[in-house]
């Protein structure tokens, strides 16, 4: 008998899993598996698109212009046409260029994305993969794109590019256990690492959510979450591996037409999955908002989950692009001692702090 | 290792010898002449520890257009719209300080309403250079969003500039004795407009950027220069009084009428990046002092003196000196008594401040190069010419 109970590893269940059940029962799990995956592969796809277009149009509007006007409404199929143009343009390598990591190192990042959104729970049923530690994962696989960065800066024969990997991996490394440290205190005080049952265990009001039911330490370890998850996307202020002030394009100086695109497109869904994280952990991800009102209550259940996740995830995408708007760039030695010798030892210190609310059950 | 050929490929210009250790980690960085934060054609060579800098080579000559060499073959009134070129963000300025030449020279007298236009336009010259720097610095350091702000609030100056004499950049407008054509009826209530604008835009850039933890951080104590090197290096502008000296030409050497104005010198006290920041701000500050000053009093009258048929100045030299938006700008003429001049020298402050970068730089790290390089505020055709 197969150890790996296939059945559970993709279990479908929503209607269209059923459906497929119903119809098909001997390879139900096949279609299945074929079907979220390619829905997936879908959303990946278009998401960087999307967001594309968002980070011009928030961009524009806190510069006080319009943005991308022209193609389409708003300049909706701005970023679609952008990526057309990426995909056919000319891809180069530098002389003196290590080809195949040079090739291999863009791949990386893209394949660390859609592995994490995997096990992004978006709805009840709506989620690929719930493996029990579901936290663990996501750790582990976004260690996979600081290799694609490190790959890229080593192979373009760059000395721009060489910095900027260097600095990324400095960086992303030593915020990555910052990030992994504030799962753990949602995973601490849930005893779950599952995303899904993460989630559940929000279930009731808004006041049930992780950030309000932990008196204080939830909102701190949100900011921290923030803060530490804009460091991980490379983003500003913590842009340090682009800075194109500094270092033109950083590790990216040398890609050009799909290549640099699969960076681009990384960076994004990155920073979707980043906020769909923060959404899982703190905010009750597809939960509804509900507010102890019995009569409005019903009518915000009445949306679906899949709403709620992306309407929360948004917003969070919406503030990761403030800042970066607002702030400027902090240097890397800055950027070093604000983990090393300020987020750690807060970090722990939430923790220690955290142990002690749930041994004394100040949980709300 | 074969040291003469590695030698011959090092570049050029290094005071400090190659580390030939192979445990060194010593490299060099090609910075520029085409990098987003040289702002032009400023190409620097940087050897590095890593990310530290040991030391810093400007080279010149990407943008050398022999303005000086062209000015001999040129009439003295030919010669006006070339001083535009010089430093194109103060080039109202670089036109006063070469028409004062003249005016010494010639002996020629300037009416009050004359010179009331001369500062006033000059004051806005000088703001919107700043309001360009201010958002250029901040995008250096990686806040793109201050650079469209400070656009926003310059276009309006621009746009004055647009109605007064056709031009948004070169201008070529002063005139030996005061200004090629009178301003336009609405000059004045436009510059009440930019003024009022200008003191609530101020607050928010203050806002935006300067009280910024992450900006005060990565300006404060970068690039400290003292006031003994500043005045070796020959250092002027906001570098040089960042350096907590006193000297600007409008008020120590008072030409046109700035010396019947009220306004303050801002000078510094540590002489580092954020000094010379804050002085720009508030240089605009006492930039808009003066301008309400000359709105309330603003005369009537004749804005030029006689014009003359030619202008051919006797056999001697001329020095004259003015502040532009960088520093002191010093034109030396040298005269034959022919229609055109013999020999024409700039003293262009960013060649000067250009000098100290290296003293600045050493030791600190390549993003603290760019905040340099931010607020010593280069115009790069200034430094070549």
């Amino acid at each position: 008998m197969n150890p790996l109970q296939t059945n559970t590893l993709y279990p479908v269940q929503n209607s269209i899993g059923d459906m497929v059940r119903e119809i098909f029962p001997a390879s139900a799990v096949y279609i299945n598996g074929f079907i979220t995956i390619i829905s997936l592969l879908m959303l990946v796809s278009l998401l960087p698109v999307f967001l594309i277009w968002l980070e011009r149009k928030v961009a524009a509007h806190f510069q006080a212009r319009l943005g991308p006007m022209r193609v389409g409404y708003h300049g909706l199929l701005q970023s679609t046409a952008d990526g057309l143009k990426l995909i056919f343009k000319e891809i180069l390598k530098p002389e003196g260029a290590d080809t195949f990591v040079f090739f291999l190192a863009p791949i990386l990042p893209a394949t660390a994305t859609f592995l994490v959104m995997t096990i992004l729970p978006f709805d009840h049923h709506m989620q690929v993969a719930d493996p029990a530690g579901g936290v663990i994962y996501v750790i582990g696989i976004s260690g996979l794109s600081i290799l694609g960065i490190l790959l890229a800066g080593w192979a373009s024969n760059n000395k721009y590019s060489l910095l900027g990997a260097m600095r990324s991996g400095a960086q992303m490394i030593s915020f990555e256990i910052s990030l992994a440290l504030i799962m753990l205190l949602i995973v601490m005080v849930t005893g779950t690492a599952s995303l899904r049952e993460i989630v559940l265990s929000q279930q009731g009001t808004i006041l049930d959510w992780w950030i309000f039911k932990l008196p204080v330490l939830g909102s701190i370890a949100f900011i921290m979450y923030m803060i530490s998850s804009t460091a991980e996307l490379n983003r500003a202020p913590f842009d340090i591996s682009e800075a194109e002030s500094e270092l033109t394009g950083g590790f990216a100086t040398e890609y050009s037409g799909i290549s640099f695109a699969m960076f681009f497109f990384a960076e994004f869904v990155n920073m979707f999955v980043s906020a769909g994280i923060a959404t899982t952990l703190f905010f009750g991800g597809f939960l509804a908002p509900q507010i102890g009102i019995g009569f409005l209550d019903s009518v915000l259940d009445f949306l679906p989950g899949f709403f709620w996740f992306f309407l929360k995830t948004f917003l969070i995408i919406f503030l990761y692009m403030w800042f970066r708007w607002t702030f400027p760039r902090l240097r890397v030695d800055q950027l070093m001692y604000l983990e090393w010798k300020m987020l750690l030892p807060a970090n722990i210190l939430l923790l220690m702090v955290g142990g002690v609310f749930l041994a004394l059950g100040w949980i709300l | 290792m074969d040291l003469q050929a590695v030698n011959n490929t090092l570049p050029e210009g290094f005071r400090s010898a190659f580390n030939y250790d192979e445990t060194s980690e010593e490299y060099y960085l090609n910075m520029g002449p085409q990098h987003p934060s040289t702002h032009g054609v400023l190409r620097l060579v940087l050897k590095l520890n890593g990310e530290s800098v040991i030391e810093v080579v400007p080279h010149l000559g990407y943008i050398h257009r022999g303005l000086e060499k062209v000015a001999e073959n040129q009439t003295y009134l030919q010669n006006i719209h070339l001083t535009d070129r010089l430093d194109y963000l103060s080039s109202h300025i670089n036109n006063l300080g070469y028409c004062l030449a003249i005016e010494q020279a010639l002996g020629i007298g300037v009416p009050l309403r004359g010179e009331y236009i001369r500062v006033m336009i000059c004051e806005l010259q000088r703001i919107q250079s700043h309001l360009l720097w201010w958002g250029v610095c901040g995008m250096d350091l990686g806040a793109v969003t201050t650079f469209l702000y400070g656009f926003k609030e310059r276009e309006l100056i621009t746009d004055i500039f647009e109605e007064l004499c056709g031009a948004r950049l070169t201008m070529n407008y002063f005139r030996p004795g005061g200004s090629f054509v009178d301003v336009p009826d609405t000059f004045i209530p436009r510059v009440r407009q930019v003024i009022e604008e200008l003191k609530r835009a101020l607050d928010e850039y203050n806002t935006l950027l300067t009280e910024n933890i992450i900006f005060q951080e990565r300006t404060r104590a970068i690039g400290i220069l003292d006031s003994a090197k500043a005045l070796s290096y020959g250092c002027t502008g906001s570098v040089l009084r960042a350096s907590g000296v006193s000297y600007d030409v409008r008020k120590n050497d008072p030409y046109s009428i700035y010396d019947q104005f009220d306004f303050d010198v801002p000078i510094g006290t540590v002489g580092g990046s954020f000094d010379r920041y804050r002085l720009k701000m508030e240089e605009m500050v006492e930039s808009i002092k003066i301008l309400e000053q000359a709105v309330q009093s603003f005369p009537q009258g004749p804005h030029r003196s006689k014009e003359r048929a030619s202008y051919k100045l006797p056999k001697g030299s001329y020095y004259s000196q003015v502040e532009t938006a960088r520093g002191l700008l010093g034109t030396y003429i040298v005269a034959e008594g022919g229609p055109k001049p013999y020999r024409i020298k700039y003293r262009s402050p960013c060649f000067s401040n250009l000098h100290a970068l290296n003293d600045m730089a050493v030791g600190h790290k390549i993003a603290d190069v760019v905040t340099i390089l931010a607020t010593l505020d280069f115009v790069v055709p200034e430094i070549d010419r």
